[in-house]
Protein backbone atom coordinates (compact mmCIF):
# COMPACT_ATOMS: atom_id res chain seq x y z
CA UNK A 1 0.00 0.00 0.00
CA UNK A 2 0.44 3.42 -0.22
CA UNK A 3 0.04 5.97 2.83
CA UNK A 4 -0.04 9.67 1.52
CA UNK A 5 1.61 11.64 4.54
CA UNK A 6 1.76 15.33 2.51
CA UNK A 7 -0.57 15.16 -0.87
CA UNK A 8 1.27 17.95 -1.67
CA UNK A 9 -0.90 21.22 -3.36
CA UNK A 10 -3.83 19.23 -5.36
CA UNK A 11 -3.05 15.31 -6.26
CA UNK A 12 -5.18 13.28 -7.80
CA UNK A 13 -5.88 9.50 -8.93
CA UNK A 14 -5.83 9.57 -12.76
CA UNK A 15 -5.97 6.65 -15.61
CA UNK A 16 -6.48 6.77 -19.10
CA UNK A 17 -9.55 8.17 -18.10
CA UNK A 18 -13.75 7.54 -19.31
CA UNK A 19 -14.30 7.01 -22.38
CA UNK A 20 -17.73 6.66 -24.16
CA UNK A 21 -20.04 8.95 -22.36
CA UNK A 22 -19.43 12.06 -23.51
CA UNK A 23 -23.04 11.66 -24.96
CA UNK A 24 -24.47 11.63 -21.37
CA UNK A 25 -22.32 14.31 -20.20
CA UNK A 26 -19.83 12.49 -18.05
CA UNK A 27 -16.29 14.04 -19.54
CA UNK A 28 -13.31 11.80 -20.05
CA UNK A 29 -10.47 13.20 -17.07
CA UNK A 30 -6.93 11.48 -17.11
CA UNK A 31 -4.01 13.12 -17.59
CA UNK A 32 -3.63 16.30 -18.27
CA UNK A 33 0.04 15.81 -19.72
CA UNK A 34 -0.80 12.39 -21.34
CA UNK A 35 3.08 12.01 -22.69
CA UNK A 36 4.63 12.08 -19.15
CA UNK A 37 1.55 9.87 -17.95
CA UNK A 38 2.42 7.10 -20.73
CA UNK A 39 6.44 7.07 -20.42
CA UNK A 40 5.65 6.53 -16.88
CA UNK A 41 3.98 2.99 -17.47
CA UNK A 42 5.73 2.53 -20.30
CA UNK A 43 9.13 2.23 -18.01
CA UNK A 44 7.51 -0.28 -16.49
CA UNK A 45 5.58 -2.22 -18.68
CA UNK A 46 2.20 -1.66 -17.42
CA UNK A 47 -1.15 -1.20 -19.25
CA UNK A 48 -1.05 1.86 -21.41
CA UNK A 49 -4.22 3.41 -19.22
CA UNK A 50 -2.50 1.91 -15.50
CA UNK A 51 -3.70 4.45 -12.89
CA UNK A 52 -0.92 7.16 -11.59
CA UNK A 53 -1.14 10.15 -9.32
CA UNK A 54 -1.16 13.42 -11.05
CA UNK A 55 0.34 15.68 -8.66
CA UNK A 56 0.28 19.64 -8.97
CA UNK A 57 3.50 21.46 -7.89
CA UNK A 58 5.00 18.72 -5.99
CA UNK A 59 5.66 18.97 -2.20
CA UNK A 60 4.25 15.75 -1.80
CA UNK A 61 5.05 12.64 0.77
CA UNK A 62 4.37 8.76 0.17
CA UNK A 63 4.79 5.77 2.69
CA UNK A 64 4.94 2.54 0.91
CA UNK A 65 4.24 -0.04 3.22
CA UNK A 66 4.86 -2.88 0.44
CA UNK A 67 8.03 -3.30 -2.26
CA UNK A 68 7.14 -1.33 -5.11
CA UNK A 69 9.10 -0.40 -8.78
CA UNK A 70 8.11 3.08 -9.44
CA UNK A 71 9.11 6.35 -11.57
CA UNK A 72 8.37 9.44 -11.49
CA UNK A 73 7.80 11.63 -15.13
CA UNK A 74 6.70 15.11 -15.95
CA UNK A 75 7.63 18.24 -14.15
CA UNK A 76 11.51 18.72 -13.19
CA UNK A 77 10.97 17.85 -9.06
CA UNK A 78 13.89 16.49 -6.93
CA UNK A 79 12.68 13.00 -5.75
CA UNK A 80 14.90 11.94 -2.23
CA UNK A 81 14.03 8.11 -1.12
CA UNK A 82 14.15 8.04 2.50
CA UNK A 83 17.33 11.05 2.65
CA UNK A 84 18.59 9.20 -0.53
CA UNK A 85 18.34 11.19 -4.20
CA UNK A 86 16.60 9.33 -7.15
CA UNK A 87 16.18 10.70 -10.70
CA UNK A 88 13.11 11.36 -12.36
CA UNK A 89 12.05 9.83 -15.98
CA UNK A 90 13.67 6.66 -14.88
CA UNK A 91 12.43 3.68 -12.81
CA UNK A 92 13.55 2.45 -9.45
CA UNK A 93 12.84 0.36 -6.18
CA UNK A 94 11.37 1.23 -3.02
CA UNK A 95 11.34 -0.99 -0.04
CA UNK A 96 8.80 -1.62 2.21
CA UNK A 97 9.04 1.03 4.89
CA UNK A 98 10.32 4.09 2.76
CA UNK A 99 8.92 6.74 2.11
CA UNK A 100 9.31 8.75 -1.28
CA UNK A 101 9.39 12.32 -0.93
CA UNK A 102 8.78 14.70 -4.36
CA UNK A 103 9.90 18.36 -4.08
CA UNK A 104 8.69 21.25 -5.17
CA UNK A 105 8.85 21.48 -9.38
CA UNK A 106 12.06 23.35 -10.69
CA UNK A 107 9.87 23.65 -14.47
CA UNK A 108 6.74 22.18 -15.65
CA UNK A 109 3.73 22.21 -13.34
CA UNK A 110 2.33 17.99 -12.96
CA UNK A 111 4.54 15.15 -12.22
CA UNK A 112 2.95 11.64 -12.23
CA UNK A 113 3.72 9.30 -9.79
CA UNK A 114 3.76 5.60 -11.12
CA UNK A 115 4.19 2.33 -9.87
CA UNK A 116 4.23 -1.35 -11.56
CA UNK A 117 1.06 -2.89 -12.01
CA UNK A 118 -0.86 0.51 -11.40
CA UNK A 119 -2.66 1.98 -8.60
CA UNK A 120 -5.24 -0.08 -7.86
CA UNK A 121 -8.76 1.68 -7.46
CA UNK A 122 -12.13 0.81 -8.00
CA UNK A 123 -13.19 1.87 -11.38
CA UNK A 124 -16.81 3.82 -11.72
CA UNK A 125 -18.04 3.78 -15.70
CA UNK A 126 -15.32 2.21 -16.77
CA UNK A 127 -12.47 4.51 -15.51
CA UNK A 128 -11.05 5.91 -12.10
CA UNK A 129 -9.83 9.33 -13.08
CA UNK A 130 -10.92 11.80 -10.50
CA UNK A 131 -12.99 14.29 -11.88
CA UNK A 132 -13.57 16.91 -9.55
CA UNK A 133 -16.23 19.32 -11.02
CA UNK A 134 -18.58 15.54 -11.50
CA UNK A 135 -18.12 14.51 -7.89
CA UNK A 136 -16.87 11.06 -9.54
CA UNK A 137 -13.34 8.80 -9.90
CA UNK A 138 -10.49 9.06 -7.65
CA UNK A 139 -9.82 6.39 -4.48
CA UNK A 140 -12.57 7.77 -2.70
CA UNK A 141 -15.13 7.26 -6.07
CA UNK A 142 -15.87 11.07 -5.02
CA UNK A 143 -13.66 13.08 -7.37
CA UNK A 144 -11.49 14.39 -4.25
CA UNK A 145 -7.94 14.63 -4.45
CA UNK A 146 -5.56 12.93 -1.93
CA UNK A 147 -5.91 13.87 1.34
CA UNK A 148 -2.86 13.38 3.90
CA UNK A 149 -3.72 9.62 5.84
CA UNK A 150 -5.19 8.13 2.74
CA UNK A 151 -4.12 4.44 1.71
CA UNK A 152 -3.68 3.51 -2.39
CA UNK A 153 -3.60 -0.30 -3.03
CA UNK A 154 -0.67 -1.22 -4.97
CA UNK A 155 0.54 -4.32 -5.92
CA UNK A 156 4.10 -5.50 -4.35
CA UNK A 157 6.87 -5.41 -7.43
CA UNK A 158 10.64 -5.52 -7.96
CA UNK A 159 12.63 -3.40 -9.53
CA UNK A 160 14.69 -5.52 -11.62
CA UNK A 161 16.74 -2.93 -13.67
CA UNK A 162 16.51 0.59 -14.02
CA UNK A 163 14.55 1.74 -17.39
CA UNK A 164 15.35 5.48 -18.68
CA UNK A 165 13.63 7.67 -20.90
CA UNK A 166 16.25 8.87 -23.44
CA UNK A 167 17.09 12.19 -23.04
CA UNK A 168 15.89 12.79 -26.37
CA UNK A 169 12.32 11.85 -25.29
CA UNK A 170 12.60 14.22 -22.53
CA UNK A 171 10.54 17.52 -22.65
CA UNK A 172 12.33 21.31 -21.77
CA UNK A 173 9.27 22.59 -19.94
CA UNK A 174 10.95 25.80 -19.61
CA UNK A 175 10.78 26.88 -23.27
CA UNK A 176 7.95 28.38 -24.57
CA UNK A 177 6.07 25.55 -26.82
CA UNK A 178 4.23 25.97 -29.52
CA UNK A 179 1.23 24.96 -30.40
CA UNK A 180 -0.64 23.32 -33.36
CA UNK A 181 -3.89 24.39 -34.51
CA UNK A 182 -5.98 22.55 -36.74
CA UNK A 183 -8.54 24.88 -37.99
CA UNK A 184 -11.91 23.27 -37.23
CA UNK A 185 -16.05 24.19 -35.91
CA UNK A 186 -16.55 27.67 -36.32
CA UNK A 187 -12.82 28.95 -38.13
CA UNK A 188 -14.51 30.28 -41.01
CA UNK A 189 -17.00 32.27 -39.28
CA UNK A 190 -14.23 34.67 -37.72
CA UNK A 191 -12.85 37.31 -39.76
CA UNK A 192 -9.42 36.60 -41.72
CA UNK A 193 -7.89 39.43 -39.58
CA UNK A 194 -9.12 37.87 -36.39
CA UNK A 195 -8.36 34.09 -37.06
CA UNK A 196 -4.68 35.30 -37.75
CA UNK A 197 -4.60 36.80 -34.69
CA UNK A 198 -3.32 33.63 -32.91
CA UNK A 199 -0.45 32.95 -35.35
CA UNK A 200 1.19 36.41 -35.04
CA UNK A 201 0.92 36.96 -31.30
CA UNK A 202 2.35 35.37 -28.35
CA UNK A 203 -0.08 34.48 -26.19
CA UNK A 204 0.26 34.32 -21.89
CA UNK A 205 -0.86 31.77 -19.68
CA UNK A 206 -3.39 32.96 -17.32
CA UNK A 207 -3.91 32.30 -13.58
CA UNK A 208 -7.13 30.95 -13.88
CA UNK A 209 -6.49 27.96 -15.65
CA UNK A 210 -7.06 24.33 -14.24
CA UNK A 211 -8.04 20.81 -16.00
CA UNK A 212 -11.66 21.99 -17.47
CA UNK A 213 -9.63 25.06 -19.63
CA UNK A 214 -6.55 26.74 -19.96
CA UNK A 215 -6.76 30.39 -20.18
CA UNK A 216 -4.53 32.66 -22.44
CA UNK A 217 -4.23 36.39 -22.11
CA UNK A 218 -3.47 38.58 -25.34
CA UNK A 219 -4.87 40.48 -28.26
CA UNK A 220 -8.91 39.96 -27.87
CA UNK A 221 -10.32 37.84 -31.00
CA UNK A 222 -13.62 39.20 -31.91
CA UNK A 223 -16.18 36.86 -33.52
CA UNK A 224 -18.85 38.72 -35.21
CA UNK A 225 -20.48 35.49 -36.51
CA UNK A 226 -23.17 34.44 -35.27
CA UNK A 227 -24.48 33.06 -31.75
CA UNK A 228 -24.51 29.51 -31.26
CA UNK A 229 -26.35 26.92 -30.11
CA UNK A 230 -25.08 24.28 -27.50
CA UNK A 231 -22.46 21.79 -29.43
CA UNK A 232 -19.90 19.36 -28.38
CA UNK A 233 -15.98 20.36 -27.61
CA UNK A 234 -13.05 18.09 -28.10
CA UNK A 235 -10.15 18.24 -25.68
CA UNK A 236 -7.74 21.04 -26.95
CA UNK A 237 -10.71 23.46 -28.81
CA UNK A 238 -10.00 27.04 -28.66
CA UNK A 239 -12.82 28.75 -27.44
CA UNK A 240 -13.11 32.43 -27.83
CA UNK A 241 -15.27 33.62 -25.16
CA UNK A 242 -17.20 37.26 -25.36
CA UNK A 243 -14.19 38.90 -23.98
CA UNK A 244 -11.78 37.78 -27.22
CA UNK A 245 -9.24 36.32 -24.98
CA UNK A 246 -8.97 32.67 -25.91
CA UNK A 247 -9.74 29.04 -23.77
CA UNK A 248 -8.23 26.07 -24.87
CA UNK A 249 -10.28 22.89 -23.26
CA UNK A 250 -8.13 19.91 -21.31
CA UNK A 251 -9.61 16.67 -20.10
CA UNK A 252 -12.43 18.07 -17.73
CA UNK A 253 -14.09 20.31 -20.03
CA UNK A 254 -17.38 20.14 -20.28
CA UNK A 255 -18.91 18.39 -23.13
CA UNK A 256 -21.19 20.59 -24.59
CA UNK A 257 -20.96 24.71 -24.96
CA UNK A 258 -22.10 27.41 -26.79
CA UNK A 259 -19.11 29.78 -27.73
CA UNK A 260 -17.66 29.90 -30.90
CA UNK A 261 -14.26 27.56 -31.43
CA UNK A 262 -10.94 28.33 -33.95
CA UNK A 263 -10.24 24.66 -33.83
CA UNK A 264 -8.54 21.85 -31.89
CA UNK A 265 -4.92 22.09 -30.86
CA UNK A 266 -3.19 18.87 -32.22
CA UNK A 267 -3.31 16.28 -29.31
CA UNK A 268 0.41 15.79 -29.40
CA UNK A 269 1.18 19.37 -28.12
CA UNK A 270 -1.85 19.45 -25.41
CA UNK A 271 1.05 17.66 -22.83
CA UNK A 272 3.51 20.50 -23.37
CA UNK A 273 0.72 23.04 -22.42
CA UNK A 274 -0.59 20.85 -19.80
CA UNK A 275 3.20 21.85 -18.20
CA UNK A 276 3.50 25.48 -18.33
CA UNK A 277 2.83 27.73 -15.44
CA UNK A 278 0.64 31.02 -15.28
CA UNK A 279 2.60 33.71 -16.84
CA UNK A 280 4.40 31.41 -19.71
CA UNK A 281 3.75 32.58 -23.39
CA UNK A 282 3.21 30.23 -26.11
CA UNK A 283 2.67 30.33 -29.96
CA UNK A 284 0.66 28.66 -32.89
CA UNK A 285 1.24 27.28 -35.85
CA UNK A 286 -1.40 25.66 -37.98
CA UNK A 287 -1.19 22.71 -39.13
CA UNK A 288 -2.77 19.89 -41.28
CA UNK A 289 -5.07 17.16 -39.81
CA UNK A 290 -3.81 14.43 -42.60
CA UNK A 291 -0.30 15.41 -40.58
CA UNK A 292 -1.20 15.24 -36.72
CA UNK A 293 -3.09 11.91 -37.63
CA UNK A 294 -0.06 10.33 -38.97
CA UNK A 295 1.99 11.19 -35.70
CA UNK A 296 -0.96 10.40 -33.51
CA UNK A 297 -0.98 6.57 -35.28
CA UNK A 298 2.15 6.52 -34.50
CA UNK A 299 2.20 7.55 -30.85
CA UNK A 300 -0.28 5.11 -30.38
CA UNK A 301 1.55 2.32 -32.24
CA UNK A 302 4.84 3.06 -29.75
CA UNK A 303 2.62 3.39 -26.66
CA UNK A 304 0.29 0.65 -27.21
CA UNK A 305 -2.93 2.23 -27.31
CA UNK A 306 -6.15 1.05 -29.01
CA UNK A 307 -8.78 3.62 -29.67
CA UNK A 308 -11.76 1.69 -27.85
CA UNK A 309 -15.22 1.57 -30.73
CA UNK A 310 -17.66 1.26 -29.21
CA UNK A 311 -21.22 1.78 -31.08
CA UNK A 312 -23.29 1.94 -27.91
CA UNK A 313 -23.92 2.11 -24.09
CA UNK B 1 -30.08 24.74 -44.57
CA UNK B 2 -27.73 21.87 -46.02
CA UNK B 3 -25.92 19.59 -43.90
CA UNK B 4 -22.34 20.46 -43.40
CA UNK B 5 -19.26 18.44 -42.03
CA UNK B 6 -16.81 20.47 -40.28
CA UNK B 7 -13.41 19.13 -38.14
CA UNK B 8 -13.74 18.69 -34.81
CA UNK B 9 -10.20 17.64 -33.95
CA UNK B 10 -7.30 15.47 -34.72
CA UNK B 11 -10.20 13.05 -33.94
CA UNK B 12 -13.59 13.73 -34.66
CA UNK B 13 -15.76 15.45 -37.26
CA UNK B 14 -18.98 17.88 -36.40
CA UNK B 15 -22.06 17.16 -38.68
CA UNK B 16 -24.61 20.48 -38.47
CA UNK B 17 -28.11 19.83 -39.37
CA UNK B 18 -28.83 23.91 -38.81
CA UNK B 19 -27.44 26.83 -36.87
CA UNK B 20 -30.54 27.14 -34.80
CA UNK B 21 -33.05 25.01 -32.53
CA UNK B 22 -35.36 22.91 -34.02
CA UNK B 23 -37.29 19.66 -33.65
CA UNK B 24 -36.51 19.00 -37.40
CA UNK B 25 -32.65 19.51 -36.99
CA UNK B 26 -32.71 17.38 -33.91
CA UNK B 27 -34.67 14.85 -34.99
CA UNK B 28 -32.18 14.46 -38.07
CA UNK B 29 -29.18 14.43 -35.90
CA UNK B 30 -30.45 11.18 -33.60
CA UNK B 31 -31.49 9.62 -37.23
CA UNK B 32 -27.14 10.36 -38.50
CA UNK B 33 -26.82 8.93 -34.86
CA UNK B 34 -28.10 5.70 -35.49
CA UNK B 35 -27.19 5.44 -38.70
CA UNK B 36 -23.60 5.73 -38.12
CA UNK B 37 -24.19 3.40 -34.57
CA UNK B 38 -25.39 0.60 -37.19
CA UNK B 39 -22.84 1.49 -39.62
CA UNK B 40 -19.23 -0.28 -40.02
CA UNK B 41 -17.26 2.67 -39.36
CA UNK B 42 -15.15 2.58 -36.61
CA UNK B 43 -16.41 5.06 -33.94
CA UNK B 44 -15.15 5.74 -31.01
CA UNK B 45 -18.39 7.81 -29.46
CA UNK B 46 -20.90 10.47 -30.97
CA UNK B 47 -21.82 13.36 -29.42
CA UNK B 48 -25.74 14.23 -29.95
CA UNK B 49 -26.89 18.14 -29.46
CA UNK B 50 -29.14 20.05 -30.47
CA UNK B 51 -28.74 20.22 -34.36
CA UNK B 52 -25.03 18.63 -34.72
CA UNK B 53 -23.75 15.20 -34.21
CA UNK B 54 -19.83 15.22 -33.31
CA UNK B 55 -18.48 11.91 -34.13
CA UNK B 56 -15.07 11.00 -32.63
CA UNK B 57 -13.86 8.07 -34.78
CA UNK B 58 -10.63 5.54 -35.06
CA UNK B 59 -7.89 7.61 -36.85
CA UNK B 60 -5.80 4.52 -36.97
CA UNK B 61 -8.58 3.23 -39.69
CA UNK B 62 -10.22 5.98 -41.07
CA UNK B 63 -8.46 9.88 -42.19
CA UNK B 64 -10.07 12.71 -41.98
CA UNK B 65 -11.12 12.62 -45.48
CA UNK B 66 -11.71 9.08 -45.50
CA UNK B 67 -14.46 9.63 -42.34
CA UNK B 68 -16.18 13.01 -44.19
CA UNK B 69 -17.03 10.81 -47.43
CA UNK B 70 -18.14 8.18 -45.24
CA UNK B 71 -20.60 10.41 -43.11
CA UNK B 72 -21.31 12.19 -46.40
CA UNK B 73 -22.60 9.04 -48.12
CA UNK B 74 -24.61 7.83 -44.97
CA UNK B 75 -26.41 11.30 -44.57
CA UNK B 76 -27.11 11.44 -48.75
CA UNK B 77 -28.88 7.79 -47.91
CA UNK B 78 -31.06 8.70 -44.66
CA UNK B 79 -34.47 8.44 -45.45
CA UNK B 80 -36.94 11.39 -45.42
CA UNK B 81 -38.35 12.40 -41.65
CA UNK B 82 -41.85 10.76 -41.72
CA UNK B 83 -43.39 13.47 -39.73
CA UNK B 84 -41.69 16.35 -37.49
CA UNK B 85 -44.00 15.26 -34.66
CA UNK B 86 -42.89 11.55 -34.27
CA UNK B 87 -41.33 10.73 -31.52
CA UNK B 88 -38.30 8.82 -31.00
CA UNK B 89 -37.86 8.32 -27.51
CA UNK B 90 -39.32 7.15 -24.06
CA UNK B 91 -41.26 9.50 -22.23
CA UNK B 92 -40.71 10.64 -18.23
CA UNK B 93 -43.33 12.39 -15.87
CA UNK B 94 -41.54 14.34 -13.39
CA UNK B 95 -42.75 15.12 -10.31
CA UNK B 96 -41.94 18.43 -9.02
CA UNK B 97 -42.56 20.14 -5.88
CA UNK B 98 -43.13 24.00 -6.98
CA UNK B 99 -42.57 26.35 -4.04
CA UNK B 100 -40.87 29.80 -3.08
CA UNK B 101 -38.77 28.11 -0.58
CA UNK B 102 -37.22 26.16 -3.43
CA UNK B 103 -38.39 28.34 -6.27
CA UNK B 104 -36.88 31.51 -5.43
CA UNK B 105 -38.00 32.62 -8.85
CA UNK B 106 -41.37 31.59 -8.95
CA UNK B 107 -42.82 35.31 -8.29
CA UNK B 108 -40.23 37.35 -10.60
CA UNK B 109 -41.56 34.76 -13.64
CA UNK B 110 -45.24 35.76 -12.59
CA UNK B 111 -44.46 39.36 -12.38
CA UNK B 112 -42.64 39.16 -15.63
CA UNK B 113 -46.15 37.65 -17.57
CA UNK B 114 -48.69 39.40 -15.02
CA UNK B 115 -49.88 36.20 -13.89
CA UNK B 116 -50.28 34.22 -10.82
CA UNK B 117 -47.31 31.76 -9.34
CA UNK B 118 -49.99 29.00 -9.72
CA UNK B 119 -50.39 29.97 -13.74
CA UNK B 120 -46.63 29.77 -13.86
CA UNK B 121 -46.42 25.93 -12.28
CA UNK B 122 -50.06 25.07 -14.01
CA UNK B 123 -48.03 26.29 -17.32
CA UNK B 124 -44.88 24.71 -16.78
CA UNK B 125 -46.84 21.44 -16.21
CA UNK B 126 -49.35 22.01 -19.23
CA UNK B 127 -46.73 21.44 -22.21
CA UNK B 128 -44.34 18.77 -22.60
CA UNK B 129 -40.90 18.81 -23.38
CA UNK B 130 -38.28 17.07 -25.83
CA UNK B 131 -34.92 15.99 -25.11
CA UNK B 132 -33.03 17.87 -27.01
CA UNK B 133 -29.61 17.61 -25.85
CA UNK B 134 -27.47 15.53 -22.81
CA UNK B 135 -24.35 17.56 -21.58
CA UNK B 136 -22.74 20.19 -20.13
CA UNK B 137 -22.24 18.60 -16.46
CA UNK B 138 -23.13 14.79 -16.22
CA UNK B 139 -27.06 14.22 -16.06
CA UNK B 140 -28.35 17.52 -17.41
CA UNK B 141 -30.58 17.78 -20.24
CA UNK B 142 -31.44 20.78 -22.37
CA UNK B 143 -35.32 20.17 -22.74
CA UNK B 144 -37.82 22.54 -25.08
CA UNK B 145 -39.34 24.48 -25.18
CA UNK B 146 -40.78 26.79 -23.29
CA UNK B 147 -44.20 28.76 -24.32
CA UNK B 148 -43.90 32.67 -24.71
CA UNK B 149 -45.89 32.80 -21.39
CA UNK B 150 -43.52 30.99 -19.26
CA UNK B 151 -39.95 32.27 -20.97
CA UNK B 152 -37.48 34.05 -18.67
CA UNK B 153 -33.95 35.66 -19.47
CA UNK B 154 -30.99 34.43 -17.34
CA UNK B 155 -30.00 36.00 -13.96
CA UNK B 156 -27.83 39.17 -14.42
CA UNK B 157 -25.53 37.55 -11.80
CA UNK B 158 -25.55 34.03 -11.62
CA UNK B 159 -25.92 32.09 -7.90
CA UNK B 160 -23.37 30.53 -6.36
CA UNK B 161 -25.03 27.30 -5.42
CA UNK B 162 -27.95 25.88 -6.87
CA UNK B 163 -29.47 22.75 -5.05
CA UNK B 164 -28.94 19.68 -6.47
CA UNK B 165 -32.74 18.62 -8.12
CA UNK B 166 -33.55 22.28 -8.86
CA UNK B 167 -35.98 22.90 -11.93
CA UNK B 168 -35.07 26.06 -13.98
CA UNK B 169 -36.14 27.73 -16.81
CA UNK B 170 -33.32 29.84 -18.98
CA UNK B 171 -35.57 31.74 -22.21
CA UNK B 172 -37.14 28.56 -24.07
CA UNK B 173 -35.38 25.80 -22.19
CA UNK B 174 -35.88 24.48 -19.15
CA UNK B 175 -34.01 21.57 -17.17
CA UNK B 176 -32.86 20.14 -13.55
CA UNK B 177 -29.88 20.66 -12.01
CA UNK B 178 -28.35 17.09 -11.42
CA UNK B 179 -25.76 18.20 -8.87
CA UNK B 180 -25.41 21.58 -6.70
CA UNK B 181 -23.75 24.12 -8.62
CA UNK B 182 -23.73 27.70 -9.14
CA UNK B 183 -25.98 28.69 -12.21
CA UNK B 184 -28.21 31.53 -14.16
CA UNK B 185 -31.39 29.95 -14.90
CA UNK B 186 -34.35 31.00 -12.79
CA UNK B 187 -35.32 28.09 -10.14
CA UNK B 188 -38.85 27.48 -9.86
CA UNK B 189 -39.17 23.89 -7.87
CA UNK B 190 -37.37 20.90 -6.56
CA UNK B 191 -37.46 17.24 -8.13
CA UNK B 192 -36.28 13.72 -6.60
CA UNK B 193 -35.71 12.52 -10.07
CA UNK B 194 -32.35 10.62 -9.77
CA UNK B 195 -30.29 12.21 -12.66
CA UNK B 196 -26.74 11.81 -11.39
CA UNK B 197 -25.51 9.63 -7.77
CA UNK B 198 -22.26 8.97 -9.24
CA UNK B 199 -22.04 6.85 -5.75
CA UNK B 200 -24.99 4.63 -6.21
CA UNK B 201 -23.92 4.23 -9.89
CA UNK B 202 -26.98 6.50 -11.37
CA UNK B 203 -26.79 8.32 -14.74
CA UNK B 204 -29.23 10.06 -16.26
CA UNK B 205 -32.29 8.01 -17.24
CA UNK B 206 -33.03 10.72 -20.21
CA UNK B 207 -32.29 10.19 -23.39
CA UNK B 208 -32.29 12.67 -26.98
CA UNK B 209 -35.49 12.70 -28.35
CA UNK B 210 -37.19 11.41 -24.69
CA UNK B 211 -40.40 13.34 -24.23
CA UNK B 212 -40.50 15.00 -20.75
CA UNK B 213 -44.16 16.29 -18.77
CA UNK B 214 -44.09 18.17 -15.36
CA UNK B 215 -46.59 17.47 -12.45
CA UNK B 216 -46.68 19.12 -9.24
CA UNK B 217 -46.50 17.51 -6.16
CA UNK B 218 -47.14 18.56 -2.39
CA UNK B 219 -44.68 19.11 0.14
CA UNK B 220 -45.30 15.84 1.89
CA UNK B 221 -45.69 13.75 -1.53
CA UNK B 222 -41.43 15.53 -1.90
CA UNK B 223 -40.58 15.03 1.18
CA UNK B 224 -41.93 11.22 1.15
CA UNK B 225 -39.72 10.51 -1.51
CA UNK B 226 -36.49 11.79 0.09
CA UNK B 227 -36.45 15.21 -1.01
CA UNK B 228 -35.24 18.13 0.93
CA UNK B 229 -36.01 21.29 1.05
CA UNK B 230 -32.65 23.49 1.73
CA UNK B 231 -33.22 26.89 1.31
CA UNK B 232 -30.94 28.91 -0.63
CA UNK B 233 -28.15 30.63 0.42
Amino acid sequence: MIEVIEPGMYATIQDFGRLGYLKKGLTRGGPIDENAFLWGNYLLKNEAGAAQIEIVLGGSKFKFTSAAAVAVCGADVSLKLDNEDRNIWETFQVEAGQVLSIGPARSGLRAYLAVAGGIQVEPQWGSCATVKREQLGGHRGDGSALQKGDTLAIEPSTCELTQRIPWRYRPDYSKPPVLGLIPGFQYDQFAMAEREKLSFHEYKISQQSDRMGIRLEGPAIEYAGKGLVSEGINIGSVQVPPNGQPIIMMNDRQTLGGYPKLGNISPLDLSRLAQCRPGQTVQFTRVEVAKVQQQLTNYYDFFGITPACQTDH
Amino acid sequence: MKPSIVNAGADAVIVYFADEISIEANQRVLQLDSAIASSDLAILETVPAYSSLMVYYDITRHSDTDIRASIKAIIESLPELQQVNAEQGQTHVIPVYYDETVGPDLARIAELHGCSVEEVIERHCRDSYRVYALGFAPGFAYMGEVAEDLQAPRLDSPRTRIPAGSVAIAERQTAIYPLASPGGWNIIGRTTFPLYEPQKGILNQLNSGDTVRFKAISKDEFITAGGSVEAFE
